[in-house]
């Protein structure tokens, strides 16, 4: 090995280098890794405990029964006296549900059980109701806003689009389906191994352009300028603008501060590692609109005016906490062991840092930022106070009130007439699908990073 | 590596020896930078404090700082700026809030630890994870245009068969139920649910599963080995967590300002129209406010600012001290 230190990224994880052979290890079977003979942790859970199945056909037999009982009680009791409305029936037909998985559990066994199922009841309960208010509130917004993004067809044009991305995806469906079965069986030729894989690129790039054909483009070409509020068309363009510029402003700001705030946390904890860390704490609780009052009061309330850099400042001082936080967790996952044996290497800290910590920890460092830009991208309050809003399309960042996505939805929410809340409603759909997307990306990279890390 | 027993029995420690070192040049440049970045953010704070309160003083002079803490009356033009009405106000969204939301986010917690099937687990935490990156207006909305229509219902409801409570109680047998606390305090409630589930879900992972095992073992059931076992563990990390939610909740600026109608008097009559927060107050005067109806603003928010800052502070520290007893 040489003193060198390069960025082989995972090498020292998931590929012990040449250990000495060990004297006693057992030479059964052939190269018997030395480090296998260690008892280490398994890959998922260290013990899965084994659950005996506590449900069985005579309690789901109860579970049926009493959801019966609870519906059928709530319409009698309903009818006899005289009540109407759907949310009394829902509440006594739940209080009923419980109470009768109680009382036949509580006859058939012990109060013990009962009580078990009666708790097992009501956490499926929240669990379900959870589940379903996110699901609703998605699917309002999509239903709500999607009309807007897409262009106006004849019913007929739509069923054949439809038709046609649905036949294409399944079509790519089914392709990697059998390549993935003709994989795993290790028959396949050349011919059977590209013409699949051609058709089913070649599908999915018709689904994706049919599907883009019926966007909307006037939606995400132009601005409302020059729109009265009961006209048709106008767009996002100048929100779009906005939210770019502002965000771009906040990343370059916040990211490299909160990166380094964590390397100072977890590296090098040095003698202002407590009070730091007990003021990011307290920014990740600072109200949202206390950042852009903060921004508003020191720089634009002093002269400078409203503008899109000063909206990024706010967003920044809301990053700042989260990115923070979310990398320091990510710099205490990497083993010691790393940062040892660079510095046993030589290697002074810095160079143990960017050379070893900092592309091990690549992409939960990414990951934690995207999360930091899914959650500036929405707020709504600090950039209120600081770029104001506006109808048209302002290029420069630095003066001038600016739009962006939230700033555009808030001013035609405040609207008192339909077109203009159809506008927000699209608005929010784009904006609702641009924190989806930066979701999504952020935990695949985090995953992906994490096996890479763990050497899974 | 797991430590091995020594040959003479006994254990060694796997603790690295202290590194004595003369920094180099590179690794002081380093250490200055990376310090330069955390004093950043400590900078950042005080700064908030300190120009805050330097804009704010003007306002609370000319009102004096009781009636500004204590009264309801919001006239720039007399001068007169009280937030007596709305703090109160928006404690009790809060407080609506939390009365909704805990319990939904605790049996959540519970559920993806304790009950729900391990595959769905990741898809689970995902989805809570999820709920909190929704930007708040899009609560907001949704709150509006979704939750008002039936959540009226729902309070008219709990108005005809629930008023022997007082805060159920109506002034007017028919004084409009929509723009209400409780209508702000259902959506608030779905927002602070993430944050609570995923700190108190932290904190109740971290219970030695071997007494799990055992309150099991001994022939618990689930529910007993919850009671007994992961919630007096947890206990202080679900306070913690509780205090979080309520310091976010106080917080909440846009969702609230689309639910409610602003009013300074306190309303305690959570099921009826008119309601406030400080975030609201400053979202919606802030388009015209001029000269000292700024300052008043800037006073408002920093009566928020401090207020959060210690239920915050408190919230972490006790968080942060059952994870290191945990």
């Amino acid at each position: 090995m040489t003193v060198e230190l390069e960025r082989t990224d995972t090498i020292w994880l998931d590929e012990p280098v040449d250990a000495p052979p060990v004297d006693d290890a057992p030479v059964s079977g052939a190269a018997v890794d030395p480090v296998d003979d260690a008892p280490e942790p398994p890959a998922e859970d260290p013990d899965v405990p084994f659950r005996p199945s506590s449900f069985g056909p005579s309690d789901r037999l109860e579970m049926v029964l009493a959801a019966v009982s609870g519906l059928a009680f709530a319409w009698a009791l309903c009818l006899v006296m005289d009540w109407s409305h759907p949310l009394t029936f829902a509440i006594w037909a739940i209080v009923w549900f419980v109470a009768g998985i109680y009382v036949t559990a509580r006859a058939r066994t012990s109060k013990v059980v009962a009580m078990d199922r009666l708790v097992t009841t009501l956490i499926w309960l929240s669990g379900a109701f959870a589940v379903a208010v996110l699901g609703w509130m998605i699917v309002f917004v999509l239903v709500e806003g999607i009309g807007g993004l897409v262009d106006d067809l004849p019913r007929g044009e739509w069923i054949a689009r439809i038709g046609a991305v649905a036949l294409m995806v399944a079509v790519v469906a089914v392709v990697r389906w059998r390549v993935g079965r003709r994989e795993a069986q290790g028959s396949a030729g050349v011919v059977t191994r590209l013409l699949p894989r051609l058709v089913g690129s070649a599908c999915a790039v018709g689904a994706l352009v049919v599907l883009l054909s019926v966007i909307n483009t006037e939606f995400f070409t132009s601005d409302i300028a020059e729109v009265g509020p009961l006209d048709e068309g106008g767009g996002i363009y100048h929100a779009l603008i906005g939210t770019l510029e502002q965000i771009t402003i906040a990343t370059v700001i916040s990211v490299p501060i909160a990166i380094l705030t964590a390397i100072y946390l977890h590296e090098i904890k040095g003698r202002l590692a407590v009070p730091v860390r007990f003021i990011v704490d307290a920014m990740s609780g600072l109200p949202s609109i206390v950042a852009g009052l903060i921004v508003f009061t020191v720089w634009v309330n002093t002269g400078r005016g409203f503008s899109g850099a000063s909206a990024g400042v706010a967003l920044a001082i809301i990053m700042i906490p989260i990115v923070t936080r979310t990398a320091e967790e990510i710099l205490r996952t990497i083993d010691d062991g790393l940062r040892e044996s660079a510095l046993a290497l030589g290697a002074p800290q810095w160079r143990s840092v960017v050379q070893v910590v900092l592309p091990t920890a690549r992409a939960g460092l990414i990951t934690a930022s995207i999360l930091g830009v899914a959650r500036a991208i929405g707020e709504t309050a600090p950039v209120l106070l600081t770029a104001f809003g506006s109808a048209v399309t302002n290029y420069n960042p630095f003066s001038a009130p600016q739009a962006d996505l939230p700033l555009f939805i808030w001013g035609l929410l405040r609207e008192p007439n339909e077109a203009q809340i159809a506008r927000a409603w699209s608005a929010a759909v784009v904006l609702l699908l641009l924190v989806l997307v930066l979701f999504i990306t952020a935990r695949v990279i985090g995953e992906r990073g994490a096996r890479k890390r763990t050497g899974r | 590596m797991p430590d091995a027993p020594a040959p003479d029995g006994a254990s060694f420690e796997d603790v690295p020896r202290p590194i004595v070192q003369s920094r180099t040049f590179g690794d002081r440049v380093f250490r200055g930078v990376s310090a330069g970045a955390a004093a950043t953010c400590l900078l950042i704070m005080i700064t908030t404090g300190v120009f805050l309160t330097w804009k704010a003083f003007p306002a609370i002079s000319a009102t004096g700082p009781v009636e500004f803490l204590t009264g309801d009356t919001w006239q720039p033009d007399d001068e007169a700026f009280g937030v007596g009405g709305l703090l109160v106000n928006t404690i009790m969204i809060a407080l609506t809030a939390l009365l909704i939301g805990v319990p939904i986010a605790l049996g959540l917690a519970l559920f993806i630890n304790e009950y729900s099937p391990a595959r769905m687990r990741p898809y689970l935490t995902g989805g809570v994870d999820l709920l909190a990156a929704i930007p708040s207006l899009i609560f907001g909305m949704w709150g509006l245009y979704a939750l008002s229509e039936p959540l009226s219902g729902v309070a008219e409801w709990l108005a005809s068969h629930l008023n022997a409570i007082p805060l159920f109680r109506l002034t007017e047998p028919d004084v409009s139920l929509t723009r209400s606390t409780f209508i702000a305090g259902f959506v608030v409630a779905i927002m602070i649910t993430p944050v609570i589930t995923s700190v108190s879900r932290d904190v109740m992972a971290q219970v030695p599963r071997v007494q799990c095992e055992g309150a099991l073992g001994l022939g618990g059931s689930r529910w007993g080995m919850i009671r007994d076992v992961v919630l007096p563990f947890g206990k202080s990390g679900i306070v913690g967590s509780i205090l979080l939610g309520f310091g976010r909740a106080l917080g909440e600026t846009i969702a609230v300002v689309l639910v409610i109608d602003l009013v300074f008097q306190p309303n305690l009559n959570i099921l009826e129209q008119g309601s406030g927060s400080i975030s609201a107050l400053i979202a919606t005067k802030f388009g015209e406010a001029q000269g000292l109806e700024i300052n008043g603003l800037i006073a408002a928010g920093l009566a928020l600012f401090i207020m959060t800052l210690i239920v915050n502070l408190i919230a972490r520290a006790i968080v942060n001290r059952s994870k290191l007893t945990g």
